[in-house]
C-alpha cells in the first residue's frame, strides 16, 4: 500500500469510529468531542483529495468555532448527566434502526450495481483547484452573488440568535 | 490513487449513522449534531466529485453549507436555549407545544 492509501485508511476508519462513538455516547460533551475528532478526520480527508483551502476552513470553523459554541451551550444547560433523559427502546427506535439499516442498504446497491465505471483518476487540475488563490478567483467571479447573499445570511442569524436567547425582560 | 468510490461509500456511512442519531436519541443538542454530521458526510461527497471532475463548483457549493451550518448552528442553539429555559429539559419527546 502506498502512503496515501495508508493515510486514506486510517483517516476513514478513524471517521466512521468516531461518528458511530458519536450517536452512542450517554454524555453529550463527550458526543460532541468525537464530533469534532470526526471533523478534524474529514479535514485531513479535504488535503488528500487536494482541497487544501476547505481543509482549513473545515478545521477552523468546523471543529473551531461550531464546535465550540455547541460545547459552550451544554455546559450552559448543565447536560452532563443524561439519566433524567431516559432512552428506551421502544418501538420508534426499532423502526428508525430499520430506516436507518434500509437507507444504507439502498446506498450500498447503488455502489454495487452501477451501469459504468466512474472516474477512476483525480483530475490533474484538481491540484492548484484547491488553493486559496483559486478558490478566491472563483468566488468572487462567478459566485459572487451567492457570496454577497451569505453576508445577509449571517447577518439575520446574528440578529435571531440574539432575539431568541435574549432573557425576557420583565415588564 | 484511492478510487472515488471509497470516498462515497465512507460518505454514505456517515449520512447513514446521521440519519440513525436523529432518529433514535432523544436529546435536542445530539440530534442537532447528527445534522452536522449528515451535512459533513454531503461535504466529502462534493468535495470528491469535484476533486475528481476538476471542476470548482463543488468546492463552492462546500464553503456555502459551512457558512449555511454556521448560522444553522448559532439559530438552533438559540433556539434550544430558549426551550430549556420555559421547560427546563432538551428531550424533544416532552418538547410537544406546537402538536395539537
Amino acid at each position: 500500500m502506498s502512503f496515501e492509501q495508508v493515510v486514506f485508511c486510517f483517516l476513514a476508519i478513524l471517521a466512521a469510529f468516531s461518528a458511530v462513538m458519536m450517536i452512542l455516547q450517554r454524555n453529550p460533551v463527550n458526543s460532541a468531542l468525537y464530533l469534532i475528532l470526526n471533523f478534524f478526520c474529514l479535514g485531513g480527508l479535504y488535503l488528500t483529495l487536494n482541497a487544501q483551502f476547505i481543509a482549513m476552513v473545515q478545521v477552523l470553523v468546523y471543529a473551531g468555532a461550531i464546535m465550540v459554541l455547541f460545547l459552550f451551550v451544554i455546559m450552559l444547560l448543565n447536560l452532563g448527566d443524561d439519566r433524567r433523559l431516559r432512552e428506551h427502546l421502544g418501538l420508534r427506535m426499532y423502526l428508525g434502526i430499520g430506516f436507518s439499516v434500509a437507507l444504507a442498504l439502498e446506498l450500498l446497491f447503488i455502489f454495487l450495481f452501477r451501469s459504468s465505471n466512474s472516474a477512476v483518476q483525480q483530475s490533474p487540475n484538481a491540484v492548484e483547484m484547491g488553493t486559496v488563490e483559486y478558490v478566491g478567483k472563483v468566488l468572487f467571479t462567478k459566485f459572487l452573488f451567492p457570496f454577497e447573499v451569505t453576508s445577509l445570511l449571517l447577518l439575520a442569524a446574528i440578529v435571531g440568535a440574539v432575539i431568541l436567547a435574549k432573557k425576557k425582560i420583565a415588564e | 490513487m484511492i478510487p472515488l468510490d471509497y470516498y462515497l461509500i465512507l460518505s454514505a456511512f456517515m449520512f447513514c449513522v446521521g440519519v440513525l442519531g436523529v432518529v433514535v436519541r432523544r436529546n435536542a443538542i445530539v440530534v442537532f449534531m447528527s445534522i452536522e454530521l449528515m451535512l459533513n458526510s454531503v461535504n466529502l461527497s462534493l468535495i470528491a466529485f469535484s476533486s475528481f471532475l476538476g471542476d470548482p463548483t463543488g468546492q463552492m457549493l462546500v464553503f456555502f453549507v459551512m457558512t449555511v451550518a454556521a448560522a444553522e448552528a448559532a439559530v438552533g442553539l438559540a433556539i434550544i436555549i430558549a426551550l430549556f429555559r420555559n421547560k427546563q429539559t432538551v428531550n424533544i419527546d416532552e418538547i410537544n407545544i406546537l402538536k395539537w
